[in-house]
């Protein structure tokens, strides 16, 4: 006996047995033969027929009357036999699209990963999350032969795969600086030139780009638009904002960007972010800077990864576990 | 026997669904797949009328080594089609990807084959083996 036979009986011995006295058994088993005919790609319209052959066979001369009424559902059944296989060719067009694009999300990975510097004076930490597989927060340190620490943060406006597009750009013309240190502000005015000329102009890039000075313990910093940072100052326990005022990178390619100083000491802490963090949404609407603030505070005398790791964990929840931006926070904690 | 079909108004749609049914009937084909030709023919001849104006729709025995089936021929020489490729893409057709058109059409029968250019015409053939 074929598959469909073997199916045909089950379902006529169903049938029967449910005909018989309407018992909630006959109920259930007709739930698990839909689930097995879905598996094995049996189409709606089959299901009439089967149905039909069935009743058929088991009161003949009873139902003659209402047979031909099957050929009219089946042929209205036809339209959703197509629907529904074409469901099943679209689903498998999805799945191979996933697999793609988590491809795609690992090759980002590797290819934006940066190594967090190792330097005395300084307890560094990182975290970046996707709102979805491919990231448009990139970061990224830089550290010279003079103990300077450099570091980027940039963010595409818009998400998924067009902006991870635009980051690897970003990613490739930071690498291709020439060589020695530069200054925040030239970093700047030199991607932005790069950017103004490559870029779609629907696409815009915020990028903050700090140096810290390990000789004189101070923070050199500009901005193209980027969400500020924040400072907390260890002896007032005082937390402010890293001013900075820059227009975003590729809007106009005679930009110049200013750059600005803080005097770090022991104990402070630099915090730098994508507005994933700032415009952490939750049902209320944005949430307000001094509750940001009050979660960074809770965990500031933490090390900087777990401050990092923390502060995430919080705006997470607040948010439902459902990230709507990349979120991107990095953390300078100046220990020596 | 008088095989083909002229479709010229919507009418004539619904006497090659009767020619392609009889023509299934005889040759054995089970209730669903004559209902999987008819709803074949329909799409192809109703694409006709609408897009071609007029055409027409053959219904023949075929056999090849070892089975016999039925061939859909559906011919015109309308104003053809300008990208096949788009045209077969599941979640193209104007009825808004439930599944129909020719996609739908390629999916109820066993072989399709679709020639179009602009300007001259389309001709599709669709086969249906028996089981
Ligand atoms: N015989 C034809 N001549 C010219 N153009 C055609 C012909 N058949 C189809 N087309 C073109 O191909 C398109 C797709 O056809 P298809 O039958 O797949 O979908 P549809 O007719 O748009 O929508 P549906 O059939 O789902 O209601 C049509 O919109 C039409 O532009
Ligand atoms: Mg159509």
């Amino acid at each position: 006996m074929g598959f469909r036979d073997v199916m045909h009986e089950k379902y006529k011995e169903i049938l029967e047995s449910y005909m018989e006295d309407q018992n909630e058994q006959a109920l259930y088993l007709s739930q698990k033969f839909s689930r097995k005919s879905i598996e094995y790609k049996i189409s709606p319209e089959e299901i009439i027929s089967i149905h039909k052959t069935a009743l058929m066979e088991l009161e003949a001369e009873r139902s003659d009357s209402v047979m031909p009424s099957f050929d009219i559902l089946l042929e209205v059944m036809m339209g959703y036999g197509l629907a529904y296989r074409e469901h099943q060719s679209l689903r498998t067009i999805q799945q191979e699209l996933k697999s793609e694009i988590e491809v795609a999300a690992n090759m980002q990975q590797t290819l934006l990963g940066t190594q967090i510097p190792d330097v005395d004076c300084l307890d560094i930490g990182a975290i970046s999350v996707p709102a979805r597989q491919m990231s448009g927060d990139y970061y990224h340190f830089v550290q010279d032969e003079q103990g300077a620490v450099s570091v980027a943060i940039a963010d595409i406006i818009g998400k998924g795969i067009p902006a991870a597009l635009c980051m690897s750009m970003i990613k490739y013309s930071m690498d291709s600086l020439p060589e020695g240190r530069h200054e925040p502000y030239q970093v700047l005015e030199s991607l932005n030139r790069v950017v103004e000329q490559n870029v779609d102009p629907t696409m815009f890039i915020t990028m903050f780009y700090g140096m810290y000075n390990t000789i004189n313990h101070t923070f050199y910093y500009s901005s193209a638009g980027h969400e500020p940072g924040f400072f907390y100052n260890h002896e007032t326990k005082e937390f402010e904002e890293l001013y900075a005022k820059g227009l975003l990178l590729g809007v106009d390619k005679k930009t110049k960007y200013r750059q600005f100083e803080k005097r770090v000491d022991v104990g402070d802490v630099i915090l730098l972010m994508s507005d994933g963090v700032t415009e952490c949404r939750t049902e209320e609407g944005f949430i307000e800077v001094d509750t940001l603030i009050g979660y960074i505070e809770k965990y500031i005398h933490l090390e900087a990864q777990e401050i990092a790791n923390k502060v995430y964990k919080e705006l997470e929840y607040l948010q439902d576990f459902q990230l709507r931006d990349d979120f991107t926070l990095i953390i300078l904690k100046r220990i020596k | 026997m008088d095989s083909c079909v002229k479709i010229i108004n919507e009418w004539d749609i619904v006497a090659a669904r009767q020619l392609g049914r009889n023509v299934a009937k005889d040759l054995g084909f089970g209730t669903v797949d004559q209902a999987r030709i008819t709803t074949a023919i329909s799409e192809l001849a109703r694409n006709i009328y609408l897009y071609a104006g007029q055409g027409q729709v053959c219904i023949e025995k075929t056999e090849a080594v070892g089975k016999t089936g039925l061939i859909i021929i559906s011919e015109d020489q309308g104003p053809g089609i300008n990208d096949l490729r788009k045209v077969m893409e599941d979640g193209f057709s104007t009825s808004g990807g439930l599944g129909a058109g020719l996609p739908g059409v390629k999916r109820l029968v066993d072989e399709f084959t679709i020639e179009s250019n602009p300007g001259e015409g389309t001709l599709i053939k669709a086969i249906k083996w028996l089981r």
